[in-house]
């Protein structure tokens, strides 16, 4: 069997979305961003909103989000994506408005644009990427961060005298009535990925429902085996054994 | 249809400018002395009519942030606010600098610093004028003196942002907010379609189409020679903007020996004081700068041939005073009167002052 008996449409078992472009990104190897990137970029394609698709990208390493999928975006300032997703989603109702956000981006500085964009119940959605540090500005800590975790601002570990709790902020978000779906999921292992697909692709037809019933909120529990100074081996293992405690995956809310 | 007069106040007339102006979207949050544009927007209920989206947000932070990604979508967007909400903008305002895009601010400057006063003030023109976000950036300003051109500076504010894709400020003081004057409201201009937007803003991140690339509204740049070549391309447009957008107006300079400046509502009372001091024999005129950037500069030179001095009045410890002295380079004397936390001069007050600090 030669390699051109192989290559054929009927042998096909995976391709890259056309959306996800071919230039270089700038993650570090093992980082979970790459996977969440494609993930998205697949279910806009599926789901045939290229045209309709308006994506923010934060402050933090994805701000670069927008050299990667070819839709429009728009990158804000820190902390600022959900008011912005917000103006669009208003302006535009038919069209689907993402936020892509780390954990600093949402659950420190934006916190207050967080809350009350969920709370407002705009049909838009949230895409959470959680890997408990602040992985663009070179490991300092985050509000996620978990106690006793060394980052570089913690060095000695998170300490609640000096830091206080790790925030499980997308429980806060479930609490909201303006909140629809909100989920906690990992890219770690194929299952997880399939998984992680599936509430990505639930939280956009959501978006794109013409009655307004509420925001979309996906958590992503990452890694950031850079910031957290492991392998990317290691930084899954130890995501599974400590994150997943403080930070379990599942659905909090499916209305 | 004949003119539409109305007895409003400053903030009313603003507001119903907005709706009449094709304006898309209007994102803010309650301040004094600049609530009655929000309340009287939520009154009319323009998303039932022209389709004008009115959202209260969470702060002013939020608020900014929503007008930078409307104007991102090329929308016509506005926010209004009173000097400490301005302050919580200027993260926005830079980045809306920063990406080149339109749209519209009115700040109804209250007395400061701090949480300050709610009273009247001209306090925030360095703040405006001279930057108050981070990096090398302009904003057009303009300097409304009556209700009229409250309602009036609404178009003609987008009509600037979009020729230019650049910020404008409202730079009103807190009395022009507040007080009740006879307006001729604008008549209905029709919000533009979808497909004029694409048109006239191909940048906009309205959703890709097949012929064209995907559009980024962002202000970042890693690398230092296209980030140094963005910022020479702003320095053009201001440049361009200061060759062709100085407006001010003048009363009684034909002659005159002396000038007051003044612009906003203080340029009301100075033109009261302008009239007394004829009537004393003073040859005295007012220039009232309309727009504080671009400033008239080369309008002062001008006058220099035949002036002896300037008075500035403003409610503010002396700022735009620094402007004209860098007018006038040391060739006349130039002064400052001002009174400061909500407190507004009389036209007796200017007179006095123009006769102690210039004529003496």
């Amino acid at each position: 069997m030669t390699k051109e008996d192989i290559i054929k449409e009927e042998n096909l078992v995976y391709k890259k979305p056309t959306l996800l472009n071919d230039k270089t990104m700038h993650y570090c190897p093992g980082c979970s961003h790459g996977v969440v990137h494609k993930l998205i970029a697949e279910v806009i394609e599926e789901m045939g909103l290229q045209d309709k698709a308006i994506g923010i990208s934060p402050v933090g390493c994805a701000v670069f989000a927008y050299k990667y999928i070819d839709i429009d975006w728009q990158e804000a300032a820190h902390g600022r994506a959900p008011a912005m997703a917000t103006a669009i989603k208003r302006l535009l109702p038919d069209r689907l408005v993402f936020t892509y956000q780390g954990d600093g981006d949402l659950a420190a500085i934006g916190t207050a644009e967080t809350i009350h964009a969920c709370n407002r119940g705009e049909n838009i959605v949230v895409i959470f990427i959680n890997n408990a540090i602040y992985g663009m500005t070179g490991g300092q800590m985050a509000p996620t961060t978990l106690e006793g975790m060394k980052t570089s601002t913690c060095p000695y570990g998170r300490d609640v005298t000096l830091n206080g709790y790790h925030l499980p902020i997308t429980n806060l978000i479930a609490q909201l009535e303006g909140a629809r779906y909100v989920t906690r999921q990992s890219v770690h292992t194929a299952a997880a990925v399939r998984n992680a697909k599936k509430a990505i692709r639930k939280a956009f037809e959501n978006a794109m429902e013409p009655v307004k019933k509420g925001a979309s909120f996906v958590e992503i529990v990452s890694t950031c085996n850079s910031g957290w100074k492991m392998s990317p081996e290691d930084a899954n293992k130890w995501m599974t054994e400590n994150m997943f405690k403080a930070y379990p995956i599942g659905d909090l809310k499916n209305n | 249809m004949s003119e539409e007069v109305r007895l409003m106040k400053g903030n009313e007339a603003l507001a119903e400018a907005a709706i009449r102006c094709g304006c898309d979207g209007y994102f803010g949050y309650p301040i004094t002395p600049q609530s009655e544009v929000m309340e009287t927007l939520m009154k009319l209920k323009p998303w039932e009519t022209t389709g004008m989206v009115v959202l209260q947000a969470e702060s002013e932070v939020a608020s900014i942030n929503m007008v930078y990604a409307g104007a991102g979508c090329g929308k016509r967007i506005m926010t209004s606010t009173s000097s400490p909400g301005f302050s919580l903008m200027q993260e926005g305002v830079s980045y809306i600098a920063g990406a080149d895009i339109p749209a519209l601010v009115v700040n109804v400057m209250r007395g400061g610093p701090g949480l300050g006063t709610i009273q009247p003030s001209q306090a925030d023109y360095f703040q405006t004028v001279k930057g108050g976000g981070h990096g090398d950036y302009k904003q057009i300003t303009l300097a409304p003196n009556s209700v009229q051109e409250m309602a009036d500076f609404v178009g003609l504010g987008f009509d600037l942002a979009f020729k230019y894709n650049i910020l404008c400020v409202i730079l009103a003081d807190g009395l022009i907010g507040q007080m009740m004057e006879k307006v001729v409201l604008p008549p209905y201009q029709p919000r533009r379609t979808e497909e004029e937007i694409r048109k006239q803003c191909p940048w906009a991140t309205l959703g890709r189409t097949p012929d064209r690339d995907i559009n980024v509204i962002t202000s970042l740049e890693l690398e230092p020679e296209p980030m140094e070549r963005r910022n020479i391309a702003l320095q053009a447009k201001y440049a361009l903007i200061e060759k062709n957008e100085v407006r001010y107006d003048e009363f009684m300079t034909d002659d005159a020996e002396y000038l007051i400046m003044a612009f906003g509502s203080a340029a009301r009372i100075c033109q009261k004081a302008v009239e007394v001091s004829r009537k004393q024999g003073i040859k005295v005129g007012l220039l009232r700068p309309i727009t504080l950037f671009p400033f008239p500069y080369n309008r002062i030179k001008e006058h220099l041939s035949h002036i002896k001095g300037i008075l500035s009045v403003e409610y503010n410890a002396g700022q735009m005073v620094e402007d004209i002295r860098l007018a006038v380079e040391g060739k006349v004397k130039v002064e400052h009167f001002g009174r400061t936390g909500g407190i507004v001069p009389t036209p007796g007050e200017v007179v006095d002052a123009l006769k102690n600090q210039i004529i003496k």
